[in-house]
């Protein structure tokens, strides 16, 4: 999936946005307007999100009740989305997100996937060896953290809502915000303060 | 939406292995079927997407959050106390 899109792929795509257009059940209009949105959206939307659950507990509350809700609170269209669920870690629980029967991502708010999200190796270990995909990614996860494998395998989207790094006292939402990378809100990885 | 199982309830994939049939389109992983579960929530109703990749019509099926032991699914490489929350459609689910 990491190669060049064949010609003939290519040709089958045209052929059948021609049908869809054809049909009507989409518009030139319609078309441009969801690329532009999936061009646009980006891990910077959830990694505000989670800044701002860092710093307000009532809109902490509010992501962890409708993370759909957070999301067009934060400008994102989700017309058409599939729901956006946040999974809260505790000093006792972290989660790390996979799909395991294909590529199922909260694009509206990180973004297109990572290709290594998409990689068998990545979706058939890291239902069965959590722990050190964790450990090779840098964060090993301790004897007593619980470790939760959400396998997205349906309706619902999922991002991870970390636990706030211990330093980060006093700090703005920009500088907290620059913590959660993609991967952070994946899970595979834990917020790490710069060296 | 009537769902059958609530929070905490014990659940039973069901072993069915539709693909061994005939074309099919499911979201019940495989190294779940036959396994058992405890519901963690209700997530809503969903059209099932077993229909709707086929173009027929798809009623709305009640999907669930179901948690599993991940050592207990994956004993040579799990480890405890770690958990697998998968979600699956009520169709696939018995009591347990």
């Amino acid at each position: 999936m990491s190669n060049p899109a064949r010609a003939e792929s290519i040709a089958q795509l045209e052929r059948l946005v021609a049908a869809l257009l054809a049909k009507g059940v989409v518009s030139e209009a319609e078309l441009a307007a969801q690329q532009a949105s999936t061009d646009r959206a980006s891990p910077e939307t959830g990694a505000r999100m989670v800044a701002r659950a860092w710093l307000d507990p009532e809109w902490r509350a509010m992501m962890l009740k409708n993370g759909t809700a957070a999301a067009e609170a934060m400008g994102v269209s989700m017309a058409g989305a599939p729901p956006l669920g946040v999974l809260e870690d505790t000093a006792k629980r972290h989660h790390v997100i996979v799909c395991t029967l294909c590529s199922c991502y909260p694009r509206a708010v990180l973004g297109y996937p990572p290709h290594w999200y998409k990689s068998f190796s990545y979706r058939s270990r890291v239902v069965r060896e959590p722990r050190a995909v964790m450990a090779e990614w840098g964060s090993p996860v301790a004897d007593d953290v619980e470790l939760r494998v959400v396998d997205s395998t349906a309706d619902y989207r999922w991002m991870v809502l970390p636990l706030r790094p211990a330093g980060t006292e006093g700090w703005t939402e920009d500088q907290l915000a620059a913590l959660v990378t993609r991967d952070v809100l994946v899970g595979v990885a834990l917020p790490k303060l710069p060296a | 939406m009537n769902p059958r199982f609530s929070p905490g309830s014990r659940v039973l994939v069901k072993n069915d292995w539709p693909e061994e049939r005939g074309p099919c389109h499911i979201r019940t992983p495989h190294y779940l079927r036959g396994r058992a579960g405890e519901v963690e929530r209700v997530l809503g109703a969903f059209r099932n997407p077993e229909d709707l990749a086929f173009a027929r019509p798809a009623e709305t099926r009640v999907l669930y959050h179901v948690m599993f032991d991940q050592p207990g699914i994956f004993p040579a490489d799990g480890k405890q106390p770690d958990k697998l929350l998968v979600e699956i459609f009520e169709h696939w689910l018995e009591a347990a």
